[in-house]
């Protein structure tokens, strides 16, 4: 999926209503420093407007960010799209105030890793490079 | 301690930037005197410039107003909380409101799938708001409504509660947040554009002074702007700016200052280093009496007073030991006493993790009691005048919070400055730089990157998420629907469509389709149609350009 001559890519979205984007806005900035060219979605996209971001981006990574505790429903809503717009082989990462009983349920979903609150900014850049990695083989 | 020779690394700053020396004396407190000060900038409680209070006897007459922040599922989930709270001791009500409620889509909107009634109570129409506060006593447990998106239609909805109940708008007092400034910086539960969601602030202004006198349209929130990553010092003087921005809306409209500025109250944050936060205070509430005294030319000295509601502090808990965030809670508390709050409305322990069990919110609330009732908090104003460091500091933050307000009027002004993302770009910057100085251990957190354990397994009791809830709030919104005449509810929005598009104050006719049952989607609806829909500004612009090259 990644070229090798560009940047890896992440769309940043913040789905459904919720409108802390503190946590956004600092994994945002970590990971343009960290060498990525990131797109920062803004508040309130729906499902529809996130795979339609992600496939003009060309992201390779599809990041959300979700506080409201809606992390299921939007994602099970977001997992019909990814697969209807074909984005099913990009790195699909969810963080926020989400709590360790769901983990599974969103693997099960589709959501190739969770971060939680306290996750440091040098381990969600690690865990992209390494699960991109994965990917590109 | 001061026997050490100050080499740099000994140099301690507290989050303002402010240096804290090893030691104060009277020489501090001469060498800070804020630039126009008064002779004497202490003074007395219950006077000009209110440094001490703003009341003479402070909480010697009335202990600070409990209000502890709730809100869930739908209006009877809400209402039995309320009444548990009051119960308990809470002596005012703080209401939380769901996603769709706060950006203005009804229980069964399509952008509100998964969200209706999680983070906060569902309302729709009227007849939920006549159920949430069903047998409470809100002229004597006073409301505090927390949404700002939808505040106009809220504040419509709860003048017509109240009325139908009987109370006399002249006197009914309470307050809505109602600061759409500083939803664009955080909290992000805006939905126009920045010019006319000014301009429903403006409105509910208006209508109130002349209305509803005693209940307060806005409160001011540095609350939000410090949670987003501001420092204490940026978190008043942008919640001053905005709230001048919105006393220049009201004198626009031909208000006398004295006519509403008295009505005008504030929101900020508690969490942070103990002095400093409580300096804030003091130095915040000197500040606004001059702001009010000296450019608004206020007589009634009730308009300069600073009027807060110390709260929350959730930024400064932990998802690490969450037991720990009690033991912070505690000394947020005190801050708050300490700090001449007349409402205080304490955070959770187990805020990091979920809405808040009935005991955490107990805790919280024996947390304030025991200051009260134990502790001596209440027996004297202002304890800790005098103290050569909190003199100090407080008018070292004077200066600072001065600076920083006379900046942003010199790159032009509060609003231009929201409206481009200046603000917001600057605030986000100040949480990256916190976060990175979090992770290299040069901020110090106990549990996060210091004194560590091993965790347990979660510890917190989460709130249960009750679909049936949602069920039972779609199923009344249809039947309220079913039962209202669509001529009556067609003429209604047609009207505030009309007004909308005009100048006149639109509160008249969102009352008027408030009484028709329409509902907040609807009325929502016709407004977005007329304003439009706000876009944010791309503060990561730079660095995209950056990477493409």
């Amino acid at each position: 999926m990644m070229g090798k001559t560009r940047k890896l890519r992440i769309l940043l979205a913040k789905p459904g209503l919720d409108g802390h984007d503190v946590g956004a806005k600092i994994v945002a900035r970590s990971l343009i420093d960290a060498g990525f060219e990131v797109r920062y979605t803004g508040l309130r996209q729906s499902p529809e407007d996130i795979v339609i971001a992600a496939r003009d981006f060309e992201a390779d990574v599809i990041a959300l960010s979700i506080l409201s505790g809606s992390h299921l429903p939007i994602c099970t809503r977001l997992k019909v799209l990814i697969d209807e717009y074909q984005l099913s082989d990009r790195l699909w990462i969810a963080g926020g105030n989400i709590p360790a009983e769901d983990h599974q349920s969103l693997h099960q979903i589709g959501v190739d890793a969770v971060f939680n609150t306290s996750t440091s900014l040098s381990d969600i850049v690690a865990a992209i490079k390494e699960k991109a990695s994965e990917y590109a083989n | 301690m001061n026997t050490r020779t100050e080499k740099d690394e000994d140099r301690r700053f507290n989050e303002s930037g402010i240096e804290i020396k090893p030691l104060y004396t009277e020489a501090e407190v001469a060498a800070s005197k804020v630039e126009n000060g008064e002779d004497d900038d202490i003074g007395a409680p219950g006077q000009y410039p209110f440094t001490r209070g703003i009341h003479r006897e402070m909480y010697r007459k009335r202990p600070w107003t409990m209000r502890q922040y709730t809100g869930f599922g739908n209006a009877e989930d809400t209402n039995e909380r309320f009444k548990y709270l009051i119960a308990t001791g809470n002596t005012g009500l703080n209401v939380a409101f769901d996603l769709p409620t706060q950006c203005g889509f009804d229980s069964d909107d399509e952008m509100a799938k998964g969200e209706v009634g999680r983070v906060g109570m569902a309302i729709d129409t009227l007849k939920d708001m006549e159920i949430a506060f069903d047998g409470i006593d809100i002229q004597n447990v006073t409301v505090s409504l927390t949404i700002n998106g939808t505040a106009a239609i809220m504040i419509a909805m709860y003048l017509v509660m109240a009325e139908k109940r009987g109370f006399d708008l002249k006197g009914l007092r309470g307050t809505c947040q109602n600061d759409i400034l500083k939803e664009f910086v955080g909290r992000g539960t805006w939905i126009y554009p920045v010019e006319p969601s000014v301009r429903l602030v403006a409105d509910t202004i208006e209508y109130c002074a002349q209305n509803a006198p005693l209940y307060s349209p806005v409160s001011v929130c540095g609350y939000h702007i410090r949670e987003s990553g501001a420092t204490p010092s940026e978190e008043i003087a942008h919640a001053f700016c905005i709230a001048k921005a919105y006393l220049d809306e009201g004198l626009k409209r031909g208000l006398e200052i004295d006519a509403f500025a008295y009505r005008m109250s504030f929101n900020f944050n508690i969490f942070g280093q103990f002095f400093e936060q409580i300096c804030k205070f003091r130095a915040g509430r000197r500040l606004w009496a001059r702001i009010l005294k000296k450019q608004y030319g206020a007589k009634n000295a009730k308009s300069m007073w600073l009027r807060m509601i110390a709260g929350g502090g959730g930024s400064g808990l932990t998802i690490e030991q969450p037991e720990n965030n009690i033991v912070r809670g505690a000394y947020y508390a005190l801050i708050s006493a300490l700090s001449g709050a007349q409402t205080i409305a304490l955070c959770c322990y187990d805020e990091a993790y979920t809405i808040p069990s009935p005991k955490a919110q107990r805790l919280s609330l024996r947390t304030m009691q025991i200051l009260i009732e134990e502790m001596g908090l209440t027996d004297t104003v202002d304890p800790l005048a005098g103290s050569y460091y909190v003199e100090t500091l407080t008018n070292q933050l004077e200066t600072e919070i001065i600076r920083i307000m006379d900046d942003v009027e010199k790159r032009g002004g509060i609003i231009k400055l929201i409206s481009n993302g200046e603000i917001q770009a600057h605030v986000s910057k100040g949480a990256y730089e916190h976060q990175k100085q979090l992770e290299s251990g040069e901020f110090r957190k106990v549990g996060v990157n210091c004194h560590e354990i091993e965790e347990e397994d979660q510890v917190v009791e989460m709130h249960p998420y009750k679909i049936e809830d949602v069920e039972k709030q779609e199923a009344r919104l249809k039947k309220v629907k079913q039962q209202r005449d669509p001529a009556v509810i067609g003429k209604a929005l047609e009207n505030l469509g009309k007004a909308a598009n005009g100048t006149e104050n639109i509160m008249p006719f969102l009352i008027e389709a408030v009484k028709a049952y329409a509902t907040v989607g609807e009325m929502n609806q016709v407004l977005t149609s007329v304003f439009g829909r706000y876009r944010e500004p791309d503060i990561f612009k730079e660095h995209a350009n950056v990477a493409a090259e």
